[in-house]
């Protein structure tokens, strides 16, 4: 299989990257690395007149620490986040929700921008930044705009970038004090996408929730931020009601769809189940890191 | 457009469309016809090469995006006329039926214990599990890459083996 013909650029400079979508956005889809892209290329599902290869762009595939936030760059890869020391000290959610991501060597081209970029409802990465309540920095001629990740995603493979933008980074706020993650998935075989997964993420302040975040996948239009669940746990101390009730309440969010993995009723209970388990995860180990 | 890679250590130049894939460039342009193509779709890494010493799917890899770059096939394993560890490893464990998933696993195994050199059997079931084999033969190719492990300690161990005896005999 190959793609429908198509124009290439790689360009050297943001500047002449931004110039090219400022020119022909609507004729552009931006390519970092094409993990996602290029089988849909094949595919023909996607038959763009120009790809727009951001992967010579200097300066972006750092991540880095800036004012309480996380600056992922929009070419790291999955594999830099695998091996990121900032991030197994500040986010171990991240790391531990990288090895479900596609297997390793998609890992050692695909980027975490590009594919909450590429916005497949089944991609891990958007529930993990619903969770954690990112942004995206995106990036034209007329200047930068940071768009919270909630509320990014449109439908299937649809966000609210414009066609003159291109995503450069994402932010991810600092936890402050006490906090836990975990990221359950459930896949038929390594590399599969999921059947369901649920990101959980949870601040504490002394005993009681301060900030809750549960991301679901696969599990409708686009990655889902169970925000009822969320605020049924802030401000509460996580006691197995307390849990049984967000866990209810996240399921009733899920927007599954029957499919050769499983049918909705299946997934929605995947959905509880996965809550729960979640954020007793999230709970021993934020205890963990206060001992 | 005009592309220029290392490939195997030598300078490769081709013109291509923007849209040819890297294996087809490997394959059609260059001849060399080791790296396979199987499902075709990211997922069985029968084209599996390293680009910068890191394996990736070459399928999923246009040639125009390794302009400048250095990729390495199976037909750049070999140690000149010696076979390298990791194709000694797969000969003494048998590590292969078939033989077409062969040049991917001794690819991933080879860029497994560089960064690796002492992987366990998990180590080594993680760094495989993007390359599918059909002939269900899994059992040997761990044992294969861990042979190859060996056989790398045991060399790397040789020199300094010989300047101890050296030492002794004055």
């Amino acid at each position: 299989m190959f793609p429908a013909a198509f124009d290439y650029r790689s360009p050297a400079s943001l500047d002449e990257a931004l110039g090219l979508l400022a020119q022909r956005g609507d004729d552009i889809k931006v390519m970092a690395g094409g993990q996602s892209l290029i089988p849909l290329l094949k595919l023909r599902f996607a038959q763009p007149q120009l790809v727009l290869d951001i992967g010579r762009l200097p300066g972006m595939n750092e991540i880095k620490r800036e004012d309480g936030h996380i600056r992922i760059g929009a070419l790291v890869r999955h594999v830099d986040i695998e091996r990121s020391a900032e991030l197994a000290r500040h986010l171990p959610l991240m790391v531990e929700a990288v090895h479900w991501i596609a297997d390793p060597l998609v890992r050692n081209r695909g980027t975490v921008v590009g594919s909450v970029c590429h916005a497949d409802p089944a991609g891990d990465w958007g529930s993990i930044m619903l969770a954690l309540n990112a942004e995206v920095v995106a990036q034209s001629k007329s200047g930068e705009r940071r768009i919270p990740v909630d509320g990014f995603f449109q439908g299937p493979f649809t966000t609210t970038l414009r066609p003159d933008e291109v995503a450069t980074a994402i932010r991810i706020p600092l936890p402050t004090g006490a906090s836990g993650g975990s990221y359950h998935k459930l896949e038929r075989k390594v590399g599969d996408f999921a059947t369901v997964a649920v990101c959980i993420q949870v601040e504490f302040d002394g005993r009681k929730v301060k900030r809750a975040g549960i991301g679901l996948t696969s599990v409708g239009a686009t990655n889902l931020k169970a925000k009822k669940a969320e605020a049924a746990l802030a401000g509460r101390e996580l006691s197995d009601d307390v849990i049984k009730e967000a866990a209810r309440l996240a399921a009733e969010a899920a927007e599954p769809k029957d499919d050769i993995r499983g049918t909705a009723a299946y997934k929605k209970d995947v959905v509880r189940v996965f809550v729960q388990r979640g954020l007793k995860t999230a709970l021993g180990r934020a205890q963990e890191v206060k001992a | 457009m005009k592309v220029t890679m290392r490939v195997n250590g030598a300078e490769k130049s081709g013109d291509v469309e923007p849209r040819v894939l890297l294996v087809d460039f490997l394959r059609t342009n260059l001849l060399l016809t080791g790296t396979h193509i199987g499902c075709d779709t990211t997922s069985c890494g029968a084209c599996t090469v390293l680009l910068d010493g890191e394996p990736v799917k070459s399928c999923t890899l246009l040639a125009v995006q390794v302009d400048g770059r250095e990729i390495k096939t199976v037909e750049g394993i070999a140690q000149g006329n010696n076979l390298a560890p990791i194709q000694i490893g797969f000969h003494e464990e048998h590590g292969l039926q078939c033989g077409f998933c062969t040049p991917g696993m001794m690819l991933v195994g080879e860029a497994l214990l560089k960064r690796n050199p002492n992987p366990s059997d998990d180590d080594i079931r993680w760094a495989i599990s993007g390359n599918i084999c059909r002939c269900t033969g899994y059992m040997n190719i761990v044992k294969a890459v861990k042979h190859a492990a060996q056989l790398q300690a045991e060399t790397a161990k040789a020199p300094a083996k010989q300047a101890a005896m050296a030492g002794g005999g004055e």
